[in-house]
């Protein structure tokens, strides 16, 4: 338990003064959603349509950008190696590793979004289910992710290759997410999406981490 | 007792070396087959099977795409099951094995979704409509683009063939929930479904035009394996003695 | 190739680069596939018991594992929590003064120069309490007093029955029980 914190605890003191690289990808979130109405026009009524979807994928966007820096440093200044050799087991501490790239990552976003939604005239309600299955989904796209980002370390065609990876697994994500609010605007309940959210939160935060850590001892072969 | 006798009898051809002489014998014998069933197929589909009452002679390319679509699957989980045994048992064949499918299925996922816009032009007057299983097909064509495009990243290969496995088996697990979400997303999205399944009642002589064709594919897809096994046989274990030895390779100059 | 480490005893692998040193310590880290042959603790294989071989051993290799933008006291503290050893301020503190860090404990490790960063990461073996320590090219950039004091730690570690399994380019004199294997093609 005292490694599993003191990652989490490295990594965050680390983020705070790197705090331009963390927000980056936040910054990045706002971009990609200012660059639709730019594209489509600023008829309310077809962006407050479209947000939903616009919102999901500028997330995921963002996630996946970030996804390259999860293990990278670590990698790089070996502490990879010592994470390898501690007699804890790797798993948990990659979890640890995978909370922490979703606080400083996935987080943000969530919160984030309602301010977006301004942008998108989106009503509150919306904007709630919205946050809701973007605080579900984040986590599952840190995990997913993480998988990727674990099996492609030190190659070349880093983040664009990562993205070819994640996007197949991240297609339910999206589906059920951005699902969930489009379920609202036709006046039927999120109760079903947001159960099928969780539903995929919990293998993922059980299964990932372990194939994480697989993923990282091939990687040392 | 018959099992261990088994047992050994397999973990034979789990050598590189036997089992390069095991698909070498293999190869004329599958590929004769792939032939015969592809003109018996063909026959069936483009001359035997009788014309449809809605959808006219234009229905036919369901013999290539229904085919290729499940060849598609059919592919994806062998390499899974390639990738388990490979990362359970330590064979280095099981990764040649999983490489060499790779190609051969995603050109059946890339003709199925050819196929499919082929078949959908003339139905419902687009290339592409957002149909649950083709969109399903299309997401299958890009975890196969995954898996070369990891695998093509990677130079050494004992990491490349674990890196890959792992990949097939995560991928391959989440097949049936991507599957899931699309036919969800496709339902919430359109009102009047349109599938490509329709035609509840298929003569006959469809359906075994459509078998045909899938085991023709089936044979196809075995021999080229093979194919592919033998040549990754040859570069990963160039430096042997026995390869060295081959007549193929001590007559290159 | 076959050798033995006991108790108190130090084994300093020479080479030419390129012939295989680190990637013989990096297996018998397990950070490496072995292809033939094993690797034994205490009589039994490795793997019979992977938790507490990776207790019993500590590496440091070419890679530092230090974080540049935390200080070294900080650096050591989360160190110490991975390796589950209870520490205080104190044990961190004189780590770093044994290899002549006073004063810079607390500012970014970024900071400091090549040389004191790698003593930094050397401070980490006086707060381990693995018996084993695996030391790949140890004393890179440091110069003719930290090597010293390097020196020292490695022998009081060996008094009290530690082994040192290491490799290095520069010269290295080690007292009691220990010898050099010369590895060549």
């Amino acid at each position: 338990m005292n490694a599993f914190l003191a990652i989490l605890q490295r990594d965050l003191r680390v983020a705070m003064h790197r705090k331009v690289e963390v927000l980056s990808g936040l910054f990045f979130y706002l971009v990609v959603a200012t660059l639709f109405p730019l594209a489509i026009g600023s008829d309310l009524d077809i962006l407050r349509r479209i947000a939903p979807g616009i919102l999901w994928v500028g997330a995921l966007l963002s996630s996946m950008l970030t996804l390259g820096r999860l293990f990278e440093a670590d990698w790089q200044d070996g502490s990879l190696e010592q994470l390898v050799l501690t007699p804890h087991n790797l798993s948990f501490l990659v979890l640890a590793k995978i909370i922490s790239h979703w606080t400083l990552c996935g987080l943000p976003l969530v919160i984030l979004a309602p301010v977006l939604g301004l942008m998108f005239d989106l009503p509150g309600n919306f904007v709630f289910v919205l946050m809701g299955t973007l605080l579900l989904g984040t986590p599952i796209l840190s995990c997913l992710g993480a998988i990727a980002s674990a099996l492609t370390l030190g190659l070349r065609g880093g983040g664009v290759l990562i993205s070819l990876l994640v996007l197949p697994l991240f297609v339910p994500v999206l589906v059920f997410g951005a699902g969930a609010v489009e379920s609202l605007s036709a006046g039927l309940g999120t109760q079903a999406y947001f159960s099928i959210l969780m539903a995929m939160l919990l293998p993922a935060v059980f299964f990932s981490p372990w194939a994480c850590s697989a993923a990282l001892r091939v990687t040392f072969e | 007792m018959m099992n261990t006798k088994l047992m050994g009898f397999l973990f034979k051809f789990a050598s590189p070396q036997a089992f390069y002489r095991l698909a070498g014998q293999l190869i004329p014998w599958f590929g004769s087959l792939a032939a015969l069933l592809t003109v018996a197929g063909l026959w069936v589909g483009l001359g035997l099977a009788p014309t449809d009452a809605q959808q006219g002679e234009g229905y036919r390319i369901i013999f290539l795409h229904v085919p290729a679509s499940w060849m598609s699957m059919v592919i994806f989980m062998a390499m899974a099951f390639w990738s388990f045994l490979g990362l359970t048992l330590k064979t280095r064949l099981s990764g040649m094995m999983t490489a060499a499918l790779a190609p051969t299925g995603a050109i059946f996922a890339f003709l199925s979704l050819w196929t499919g816009a082929m078949w959908g032009k003339p139905m419902w007057g687009a290339w592409w409509v957002w149909d649950a299983r083709l969109t399903s097909e299309l997401i299958l064509f890009f975890l196969y683009l995954g898996y070369i495009a990891l695998t093509s990243a990677i130079d050494n290969p004992i990491r490349r063939d674990k890196a890959g496995a792992i990949l097939a088996l995560v991928g391959s697990i989440n097949v049936p929930i991507i599957y899931f979400s699309v036919v969800w997303w496709n339902t919430l999205h359109q009102g009047a479904s349109i599938s490509m399944t329709k035609a509840p009642s298929m003569a006959h002589l469809m359906l075994l035009g459509m078998l045909l064709m899938a085991l023709a594919f089936w044979m196809y897809s075995i021999t080229v394996a093979l194919y592919r096994v033998r040549t990754l046989i040859l570069e990963r274990e160039s430096e042997t003695k026995w390869v060295q030895a081959l007549t193929e390779v001590s007559t290159i100059s | 190739m076959n050798f033995e480490l006991n108790a108190g005893e130090w084994l300093h692998v020479q080479g030419d680069n390129g012939i295989g040193k680190t990637s013989l310590f990096r297996a018998i880290c397990t950070l490496a596939p072995i292809d033939e042959g094993e690797v034994l603790w205490n009589g039994q294989s490795i793997h019979q018991d992977l938790p507490l071989y990776l207790r019993d051993i500590f590496f440091v290799g070419h890679k530092l594992a230090l974080k540049e933008e935390l200080s070294a006291l900080e650096n050591l503290a989360i160190e110490c929590k991975l390796m589950d050893v209870p520490f205080n301020e104190l044990d961190l503190l004189q780590a770093l003064a044994h290899f002549g860090l006073q004063g810079r404990e607390r500012v970014p490790l970024g900071i400091l120069s090549q040389g004191q960063k790698r003593r930094v990461a050397l401070a980490k073996l006086k707060l381990a309490h693995a018996p084993l320590w695996i030391l790949d090219e140890p004393l890179v950039a440091l110069d003719a007093s930290s090597i010293q004091l390097f020196t020292k730690l490695l022998e009081d570690h060996l008094e009290i029955g530690g082994q040192v399994l290491l490799t290095s380019h520069q010269r290295i004199e080690l007292t009691g029980p220990g010898r050099v294997l010369s590895l060549s093609l």
